[in-house]
C-alpha cells in the first residue's frame, strides 16, 4: 500500500491541457443546460412580481393549493418505489441464472421502458378505462360487476409510475445482484441457511449499497411525474403534483417568480431524500461481492 | 446434525446433463462408495472428471439424476443442503465479504441457534486449531490467501459437521504456501478425526492426505484404493498414466506366465507384471520414469542415449533416446551428462502391461 503514491507519481501523466480539451465540452454543455438555467431559476425565485424577496416561498407555503403539491407528490412517490423496487429484488433474483427462459422474461419486463409516458397512458385509457378491456372482461366472467374507476385518479397514475418506473428499477437491480457472487449463498446453504436466511444475511446486505442507489434514482423519476398525472390522473384533484403547479404558475399565471420557487422547492425536496437514503448507505458494507482473492 | 455417524455410503450415485446437441451426458456415473468414520477420501483426476460433480452432488448443492446416498440408515440425497449439516470449503473460499473473520466463522452456529456464550467459546477453540488468533475482526478482503484458506476451513469445522467436504483448497496459493497448508490440513484432520471429502487434481495432495483414493475420469471411476495401491499397481493405464508413469510403450506379447510376461517390439524385449486382463497379444507397457536407473544388471538391460536433460537439484529427468527412435523418461542422478550412451535396466516387477484398448 505505502508504494501506491510514489508508483502513481512515477506514471506519465497527461497535461492538464489534454484533459482539460477533452472535458471542455462537457463542462460547457453542463454550464449552459444546467447550471445557468438552475442558477438563473434560483436568482428568480427571489424576484417575486410583488412583495418582498422572500414572498414566493411565503406564497407556497400559505396558500393550500400550492403546498398541498407537497403531500400528494410524496404519496404518490414514495409508494411506486417502494413497490417499483420492492418488487424488482425478488424478480432479479429469481432471474438471476442466464437460461433462455430467463432472456425471454428479461426481454418482457423491460419493454415498457421502450414505450413514451403517453403511450403508456393512451393504452391504460384503453385497458383500465370505466368500459376498458379490463372491464368488460372481468364483468363478462362476473367475477366483478361494479364500475372499475382506475383512470383519471390517484390510481391511473400509481399504475402508470409503476408501468414506467419497474422496468428501471429491476434492469438496475439485476445487475447488482448478478455481481455477487453465488457461491456465497452455496456456502451459506451448506452452513445451514435456508433461503429466506441466505437472502436475509447474504444477498441483502451486499445489496444494500445497490438497493439505496435504486431507490433514489426511481424516486426522483417518480417525484417529477408530469404527463401521467395530466392523462390517466385528476390534475386539478387528487394528483395535482408538484411539477403541475409549476406549469400552471409558468404557462397558465405567467408568474415565472412563482414558478421558479416551485422548482426549486420541488428539486429541495428530492435533494432531502436522497441524501437521507444516500446518508444510510455508509451503515452498509461497500467492498467487492465476491469471495476470495481474484 | 452434529451427531456421529458410522458410514457415509453413496450408492450408485449419477449425475447427467443434456449437452447442446441434445444428447445426454453423464457428468458421473454411478459412484458407489462407503465413506467409514475418520476417513480421509480423495477424489483425483484431470479437470472436467466429475470430481466437483460428485462433492456438489453430496453437499446437496447439485440434484441427483440416479443413484442414493445413506448416512447409516438416513436417506439424505433429497434433503436439501441446509438439511445436511456438511461443512464445505470451497476451491474460491465463498468468505462472506461483508462480515468479519468472527462473523464468517460463527455464521454456521447462529443459524443452528447456538446460544452467544457457547459460540464464543467455540469459536476461541477453532481460531486456535487454525492458528488464526489475532485476525477476528478483519474483513476477509484484509487478510492474505492463505489466512482466508484458514478461515474458510474453521467456518467449515466449527459446525462440528459428520462429513467435512473440500473442493480443490489449495489450487488458489502459490507453491510454498500450498504445502504448508496441505500439512495444515492433515494436522487438523488427525487433531478432529473428521470424515472427509477431498477433491484434487494434484495426485501429490492426494497421496499425502487421503486414507483412500477414488481416480475418476470422465466420470466413471477408474479405481478405489490406498494411496500405496493406486501408486503401485494402477488399475488401468488412465490411472498409470495420471500417477506418473510417463512411459507408454507399444509391444507385442511373446509369452505369458501367470501374471510375468514377457513383451517384445520397438528392438526392445522386456519382462514385465500384467496388471489387467490381456485380449490379444496387442499391449502397452507402461513404465515410471523414477524406475529406470544406470546399470547393467537385473533382467531388463536397455541401450540408449542420454538426449534432453532437465536439472532438478537432486537429480535431473532426461530422455533417453534408443536405436529405436524410441524415447524413454527417465529420473537419474544429476551428475548424468547429454551424449553419453549408457545401460539401463528396469526391475520386471516395475513394468506394467496392460491391454491396448482403441483411443488408449
Amino acid at each position: 500500500m505505502s508504494a501506491t503514491p510514489q508508483r502513481l507519481a512515477a506514471l506519465p501523466r497527461p497535461g492538464l491541457g489534454t484533459a482539460g480539451l477533452l472535458v471542455a465540452p462537457a463542462v460547457l454543455l453542463l454550464l449552459l443546460l444546467f447550471v445557468y438555467p438552475f442558477v438563473y431559476g434560483f436568482v428568480l425565485s427571489f424576484a417575486p412580481i410583488e412583495g418582498d424577496w422572500l414572498s414566493n416561498y411565503h406564497k407556497f407555503f400559505s396558500q393550500s393549493r400550492l403546498w398541498r403539491t407537497l403531500p400528494t407528490t410524496l404519496e404518490l412517490a414514495l409508494p411506486v418505489t417502494l413497490i417499483n423496487v420492492g418488487f424488482a429484488i425478488p424478480i432479479a433474483l429469481r432471474l438471476r441464472r442466464k437460461s433462455t427462459y430467463q432472456r425471454w422474461l428479461t426481454t418482457l419486463l423491460v419493454i415498457p421502458m421502450t414505450l413514451g409516458t403517453v403511450l403508456i397512458a393512451e393504452g391504460m385509457l384503453t385497458y383500465f378505462g370505466p368500459k376498458g378491456w379490463l372491464a368488460e372482461v372481468l364483468q363478462f366472467l362476473h367475477v366483478y360487476d361494479g364500475p372499475i374507476r382506475l383512470t383519471h385518479n390517484y390510481w391511473g397514475v400509481l399504475i402508470s409510475l409503476i408501468i414506467s418506473g419497474f422496468p428501471f428499477a429491476f434492469l438496475l437491480i439485476l445487475s447488482y445482484v448478478t455481481g455477487i457472487d453465488p457461491q456465497l449463498a452455496r456456502a451459506a446453504a451448506t452452513l445451514g441457511a435456508n433461503p429466506w436466511n441466505q437472502f436475509r444475511y447474504i444477498y441483502l446486505p451486499l445489496l444494500a449499497p445497490g438497493l439505496a442507489i435504486t431507490f433514489c434514482l426511481a424516486f426522483v423519476q417518480a417525484f417529477s411525474v408530469f404527463p401521467s398525472a395530466v392523462l390517466v390522473g385528476a390534475p386539478s384533484g387528487s394528483t395535482h403534483v408538484i411539477s403541475i403547479a409549476a406549469y400552471e404558475a409558468a404557462f397558465e399565471d405567467y408568474d415565472y417568480p412563482l414558478a421558479s420557487t416551485v422548482a426549486m422547492i420541488m428539486g429541495f425536496a428530492q435533494l432531502i431524500v436522497v441524501a437521507a437514503v444516500l446518508g444510510t448507505r455508509r451503515a452498509f458494507y461497500r467492498g467487492p461481492t465476491a469471495g476470495g482473492k481474484g | 446434525m452434529s451427531d456421529q455417524f458410522s458410514e457415509l455410503r453413496l450408492d450408485q450415485v449419477s449425475r447427467h446433463f443434456h449437452s447442446t446437441a441434445g444428447a445426454s451426458v453423464a457428468a458421473l456415473d454411478e459412484l458407489t462408495i462407503s465413506i467409514r468414520r475418520g476417513e480421509f477420501v480423495a477424489l483425483l483426476g484431470p479437470s472436467g472428471c466429475g470430481k466437483t460433480t460428485a462433492l456438489n452432488c453430496v453437499a446437496g448443492l447439485l440434484p441427483l439424476s440416479g443413484g442414493s446416498i445413506w448416512l447409516d440408515d438416513r436417506r439424505i440425497d433429497v434433503l436439501p443442503p441446509e438439511r445436511r449439516g456438511f461443512g464445505m470449503v470451497f476451491q474460491n473460499y465463498a468468505l462472506f465479504p461483508h462480515m468479519t473473520v468472527s462473523g464468517n466463522v460463527a455464521f454456521g452456529l447462529r443459524m443452528q441457534g447456538v446460544s452467544r456464550a457457547q459460540i464464543s467459546q467455540r469459536l476461541a477453540k477453532v481460531f486456535a486449531l487454525v492458528q488464526l488468533e489475532g485476525h477476528e475482526h478483519k474483513l476477509p478482503g484484509q487478510l492474505s490467501g492463505g489466512q482466508q484458506q484458514r478461515v474458510a476451513i474453521a467456518r467449515a469445522i466449527v459446525i462440528e459437521p459428520p462429513l467435512l467436504l473440500m473442493d480443490e483448497p489449495l489450487s488458489n496459493l502459490d507453491a510454498k504456501l500450498r504445502l504448508e497448508m496441505r500439512s495444515e490440513i492433515r494436522r487438523i484432520h488427525r487433531e478432529l478425526g473428521q470424515a472427509t471429502i477431498y477433491v484434487t487434481h494434484d495426485q501429490d495432495e492426494a497421496l499425502s492426505l487421503a486414507d483412500r483414493i477414488v481416480v475418476l475420469k470422465d466420470g466413471a471411476v477408474q479405481q478405489i484404493a490406498t494411496p500405496q495401491q493406486i501408486y503401485a499397481e494402477p488399475a488401468n493405464l488412465h490411472v498409470a498414466r495420471f500417477m506418473g508413469y510417463r512411459n507408454v510403450i507399444p509391444l507385442e506379447v511373446e509369452a505369458v506366465d501367470g501374471d510375468r510376461v514377457i513383451v517384445t517390439g520397438m528392438k526392445l524385449r522386456l519382462h514385465g507384471t500384467v496388471k489387467q486382463p490381456l485380449k490379444g497379444r496387442q499391449v502397452l507397457a507402461a513404465i515410471r520414469p523414477e524406475e529406470i536407473s544406470i546399470g547393467q544388471g537385473g533382467t531388463n538391460v536397455i541401450e540408449g542415449r542420454v538426449d534432453n536433460f532437465e536439472y532438478c537439484g537432486r537429480d535431473a529427468l532426461v530422455d533417453i533416446l534408443m536405436d529405436s527412435g524410441l524415447t524413454l523418461h527417465a529420473r537419474l542422478p544429476a551428475g548424468i551428462t547429454s551424449g553419453q550412451p549408457l545401460h539401463f535396466s528396469i526391475p520386471p516387477e516395475r513394468v506394467l502391461v496392460y491391454p491396448r484398448e482403441d483411443g488408449a
